[in-house]
């Protein structure tokens, strides 16, 4: 597999250095492989910290900036960052209002986030708070498994918990609207190809050409099945049905409909895509107030779109149109 | 001969965990492709490493010390599940060499220090025996090494029969459901592959049976 890289060892390092150099209104921390606003930490403003396994680009890194993350922890690739980044970047953002840690729910990334929570904890009186979000309806959810991972929603939950920590909302208020999102939000994807880790140099599972994974995680993993491959059309109702069968999006204000790419599918297929899943909205009854296409919470270079629902109000609204200005996410400002 | 919990002896197991994982490192990685994200192999490689080159920087002074500057390596570089998990298998095991100062009950000392690892790991990865997780080599691991030293056989041997559990637990998450970590998100379909992380961790107890004994 061709790959634009040096030396897969060094892919998350070189990739910073070009963040560092592309975006100078944002700090690269090298050492700690954490990307900060410019500013941070903002006084008397909550800090939010995401971070995770690198390859989802644009997230997290890309979505630092006013309006949405003070700081992104970089992992490597598909792995947790390790505590220590947290840490420093929970340090680095802290202005005295306390630090929202927005995690994925991952084995890995709970145990790493929990680890630096701890840690802070020991060593300051900075106030951590927590959330996990675990929005793809294609994990059972269970008590005794690992639960549904977090996808898609963390994008939302990004910027509407970002729009709230800039608003100067206090940090329980912020923890709450990022509850808030995750629990009104949910999501399935499908892969119509796998993607290649840069160390492994092969792609992680095959998948013939007639054939497509339904219910795909954002790190190669495969699915929950496989078919054959199907029209736009009927691909667009095998993620939208499951997302409006765990949770009823009728009423309220609409949802936020976020199509996203997997890393690999251009934006005129996405757009396509896009159309499909509004028709299954529009005959669902499902009202539609705003919208996301692209991809922004990608799986290197794997093929394929996951759809996000977000049933909205007059406050998620005003929130999601609040300004952004990070390098993925723009507007208003 | 060398007393098997020493600080060398102790240093000699996870130098020979590290290259084992090394050298089986491809391997790892294709079974985390196959039910996870294909990086198992690659991090636990990275962070064993990193742990040969701690001890080798800066000699500990005790079998305690030995193991902390291995947990908190791992928890520093490797990320994912298995930093945390691996780290706190090494931390929790220190902890319980820490008391030790009678080397004529190393043996018990050893296996009191696995299982302090096994319950960390417990803890912390909040999973159980039978989810199909390192836990169902190591959970096996030592039920052995206590069986076989409470009936008395010498540590040597005790280790090997710890080696053969681990393999053996190993082998049985072939044809288990995964309810934890990554491969849990493949329900049904993880069934019908080896698990990495209980392949790894049969691997740390084969570098113990072979690092730890012939030491007297």
């Amino acid at each position: 597999m061709k790959k634009l890289i040096n030396d897969p060892a060094d892919v998350v390092v070189d990739a910073l250095r070009g963040m560092a150099a592309a975006h100078p209104e944002l700090r690269v921390d090298s050492d700690n492989r954490v990307v900060l606003r410019g500013d941070a930490p903002v006084r008397g403003k909550v800090g939010l910290v995401s971070g995770g396994g690198s390859g989802h680009e644009p997230m997290h890194a890309g979505f630092v900036g006013p309006g949405m993350l003070d700081a992104a922890c970089a992992g490597e690739v598909f792995t947790s960052p390790v505590p220590d980044q947290v840490v420093a970047a929970t340090r680095g953002v802290d202005g005295g209002a306390g630090v929202l840690h927005i995690v994925k729910n991952y084995t890995g990334d709970v145990m790493n986030f929990e680890m630096a929570a701890e840690l802070v904890a020991a060593e300051s009186d900075t106030e951590v708070v927590a959330v996990v979000t675990d929005d793809d309806v294609a994990v059972q959810d269970s008590l005794y498994t690992a639960g549904r991972r977090g996808v898609g929603v963390t994008v939302l939950v990004e910027k509407l918990a970002g729009a709230a920590a800039e608003e100067g909302r206090p940090l329980a208020e912020v923890a709450e609207v990022a509850r808030r999102v995750n629990a009104a939000g949910r999501s399935m994807g499908m892969a119509l190809t796998s993607c290649t880790v840069p160390a492994a140099g092969r792609p992680t599972f095959d998948l013939p050409e007639d054939e497509m994974e339904i219910g795909i995680g954002i790190h190669g993993e495969p699915g929950r099945r496989r078919v054959p491959l199907a029209p736009a059309r009927e691909i667009a109702e095998m993620l939208v049905e499951p997302v409006l069968a765990d949770l009823d999006f009728t009423g309220g204000d609409g949802v936020i409909a976020f199509v996203n790419g997997m890393g690999a599918t251009p934006l005129l297929e996405l757009y396509l895509m896009y159309a499909e899943v509004a028709a299954v909205l529009e005959k669902a009854g499902v009202g539609i107030a705003r919208t996301l296409v692209g991809s922004y919470m990608t799986s290197l270079d794997m093929a394929g779109c996951s759809v996000t629902l977000l049933e909205a109000d007059d406050e998620l609204l005003r929130l999601w149109d609040a300004p952004v200005r990070t390098p993925a996410l723009r507007w208003g400002a | 001969m060398a007393d098997p919990v020493d600080t060398a002896a102790l240093t000699a197991w996870v130098g020979e965990f590290a290259r084992l994982v090394h050298e089986q490192r491809d391997e790892l990685t294709a079974l985390d492709a196959a039910i996870g994200d294909a990086d198992h192999g690659a991090n636990l490689d990275r962070g064993l490493t990193a742990a040969v080159s701690a001890l080798d920087a800066e000699p500990p002074a005790d079998p305690a010390a030995a193991l902390k500057t291995v947990a908190t390596t791992l928890i520093r570089t490797v990320g994912g599940a298995s930093g945390p998990l691996y780290g706190t298998f090494f931390l929790r095991a220190a902890g319980a060499l820490g008391g030790v100062t009678d080397p004529t009950h190393h043996g018990t000392a050893l296996a009191a220090a696995f299982r302090a690892g096994y319950d960390g790991v417990v803890a912390r990865g909040k999973a159980e025996p039978g989810d199909k997780t390192m836990l169902d080599a190591l959970g096996p691991a030592c039920d052995a090494l206590d069986r076989a030293l409470a009936d008395g056989e010498p540590l040597d041997e005790a280790l090997r029969a710890a080696a053969r559990a681990a393999a053996d637990g190993r082998d049985a998450t072939v044809p288990m459901v995964a309810r934890k970590g990554r491969a849990s998100y493949l329900g049904e379909r993880s069934a019908g592959h080896q698990d990495p992380g209980a392949t790894s961790a049969a691997l740390l107890v084969q570098a113990a049976a072979t690092a730890l004994t012939g030491r007297g």
